[in-house]
């Protein structure tokens, strides 16, 4: 079963067309980059995959199936959708609570009889996977805004992880860190792999090449390309992808 | 060049408007240190002098011959209780009024509400004072109380009156609270109910704390109203349906019949410098709050 299913979507913001029949899916454990111009419909399509387009004005036509959820039927429970497709925003945004408060926020959320000897061990683990643990141990009570763009980053990801999301939904991850702070999130990703399926969206055509094992090219709410990403770097077949991995345009 | 193209005139005229500008801008804090001053040369040396006789009685006998009592206490209870009370009233329904109108009431019903509770707070004092004595009074009595003009009418006449205080600060404060939280939380998975009361309402807490204390400054000072509807019963309150008298409707009752320049018009000015002094803090501490929301804020 694929992680990730689209098919023919469509979404229009008013009368403008965002999306124009996007298909592609994406395998269990796998990391897809999603490419393209400013515009292009890349964070469109990721926001669909846990309903963050939920608002008036916006029309969805197609299929769209994520972590076993129909993304689209009005009947899915949008709560557990969310609960088991995470989001990794483009800025960091910590929620206001502490470290360990924000880790521990969608236990809160969704399982609040969890004990107390099961949240730490969460808590610890999550903050392991994302190479947190060692630097915030000591201060699992301090604001989760007073760590670094790129620990708060780190944070954004870990308190997705006690949910045992299915799928991990990141926007332009790193877009807002420094080279430092894109190399350990780019080698968080690499850890996640295999164990969770990511749908990265990437301004960076360079990080595209780093982490994903397949890539999407998308331009004008059209998908141009999808291929193993070392195959659409080397040899896209459509003339548009090769002008823009190029950097002819974007 | 520009400059020289403006005659002396024009340019005589700027300065003169920029010096007015400027006293304009001085002018409210030297009506405020005049108001201090003035109350203070009135007021100060009783305070000074009678202050362990003020504070340690309950008695307020200020025209008793040949030994007037000067006794706050009661006085300074009263206060705190209606002031009390009234927050207990306005406090829960203002803040979730507040959070109704920033998260959940659509941008028509929105714009609606907050004109017809801003004109609550158009309404003079008085006419409060009118709603408490020939509404509220016979609802209180209907409904048990002995005396309908006491301590929960004064309270629910100020916590009607400060609730679009309470209401406009509040929305503020939550509206002020960036997208990205209610994003965070809501990609989680949480209902908009969640994310406003584990997320919006603690990362509002210093601008709701704000509007509160505004609030209990507007309460304390407020006059004309609480000495029409509490009874005007110098007491210490032990229920709600118990009448009560606050320090300011002692001073708008009595200074017309005090003597000027006497003992008891003097002890008046007194109770208006603790006034001042209690209505200052609060709103020193309001500034203070705020102020330390922009240095630690995010």
């Amino acid at each position: 079963m694929n992680a990730v299913d689209v098919r023919e979507l469509s979404l229009w913001y008013g009368t403008f067309q965002a999306l124009d029949r996007v298909s592609m899916s994406v395998k269990l454990g796998e990391i897809v980059a999603l490419i393209g111009p400013s515009g292009c419909g890349k964070s469109t399509l990721l926001r669909c995959m846990n309903r963050m387009n939920d608002m008036p004005g916006v029309r969805i036509t197609g299929g769209l199936d994520v972590g076993g959820y129909n993304a689209l039927s009005p009947q899915t429970d949008v709560l557990q959708l969310r609960r088991d497709v995470g989001m990794v925003f483009q800025r960091p945004n910590p929620l206001p609570m502490s470290v360990r408060e924000n880790v521990l926020f969608g236990l809160k959320l969704h399982a609040p009889a969890t004990s107390a000897a099961d949240r730490e061990v969460a808590l610890e683990s999550a903050l392991r996977e994302v190479a947190l643990w060692d630097q915030v141990k000591d201060a699992l009570d301090r604001p989760g805004e007073h760590l670094s763009l790129e620990g708060r980053q780190k944070l954004c990801i870990a308190r997705l992880l006690p949910l045992k999301p299915r799928v991990l939904l990141m926007d332009e991850p790193c877009s807002a860190l420094d080279p430092e702070g894109i190399a350990a999130v780019e080698e968080l990703m690499a850890r996640l792999r295999g164990r969770y399926t990511l749908v990265v969206v990437t301004h960076n055509m360079q990080q595209a090449r780093r982490v994903s094992d397949t890539s999407m090219f998308l331009y004008m709410g059209e998908m141009v390309e999808i291929a193993p990403t070392a195959d659409l770097f080397t040899s896209p077949r459509d003339e548009r992808t090769s002008r823009y991995v190029e950097g002819r345009f974007g | 060049m520009m400059r020289d193209r403006r005659s002396a005139l024009a340019r005589g005229l700027e300065r003169a408007i920029e010096a007015l500008v400027y006293v304009c801008g001085f002018s409210a804090i030297l009506f405020n240190l005049a108001i201090f001053a003035f109350i203070a040369s009135e007021g100060l040396g009783f305070l000074v002098t009678h202050f362990v006789d003020m504070w340690t009685s309950i008695d307020w006998s200020p025209t008793v011959e040949p030994h007037p009592v000067f006794g706050i206490g009661a006085l300074v209870v009263g206060t705190v209780w209606v002031v009390g009370l009234s927050l207990a009233v306005s406090v829960p329904i203002g803040i979730l009024a507040a959070i109704y109108l920033a998260e959940f009431a659509s941008p028509s019903v929105r714009e609606v509400a907050k004109v017809v509770i801003e004109l609550l707070a158009a309404i003079p004092s008085v006419v409060w004072g009118f709603i408490g004595v020939m509404l509220v009074n016979p609802l209180l009595q209907w409904m048990g109380a002995p005396v309908g003009l006491n301590g929960l009418n004064g309270a629910l006449l100020l916590g009607l009156m400060t609730l679009p205080l309470l209401v406009s600060l509040g929305e503020d404060a939550l509206r002020n609270v960036p997208d990205s939280y209610r994003q965070a939380a809501l990609a989680m998975g949480a209902t908009r109910w969640e994310m406003v009361r584990y997320v919006l309402v603690p990362a509002a807490r210093r601008g709701l704390l704000v509007a509160v204390l505004l609030g209990v400054g507007r309460c304390v000072g407020e006059t004309m109203a609480v000495l029409m509807a509490t009874g005007h019963s110098v007491r210490i309150p032990i229920h709600p349906y118990d009448p009560i008298r606050t320090l300011t409707a002692t001073i708008a009752a009595e200074l017309g019949e005090a003597v000027r320049g006497g003992e008891h018009y003097q002890a008046l000015f007194a109770l208006g410098l603790l006034l001042f002094g209690i209505t200052f803090a609060v709103n020193l501490i309001a500034d203070v709050t705020l102020r330390g929301e922009k240095v630690g804020g995010a």
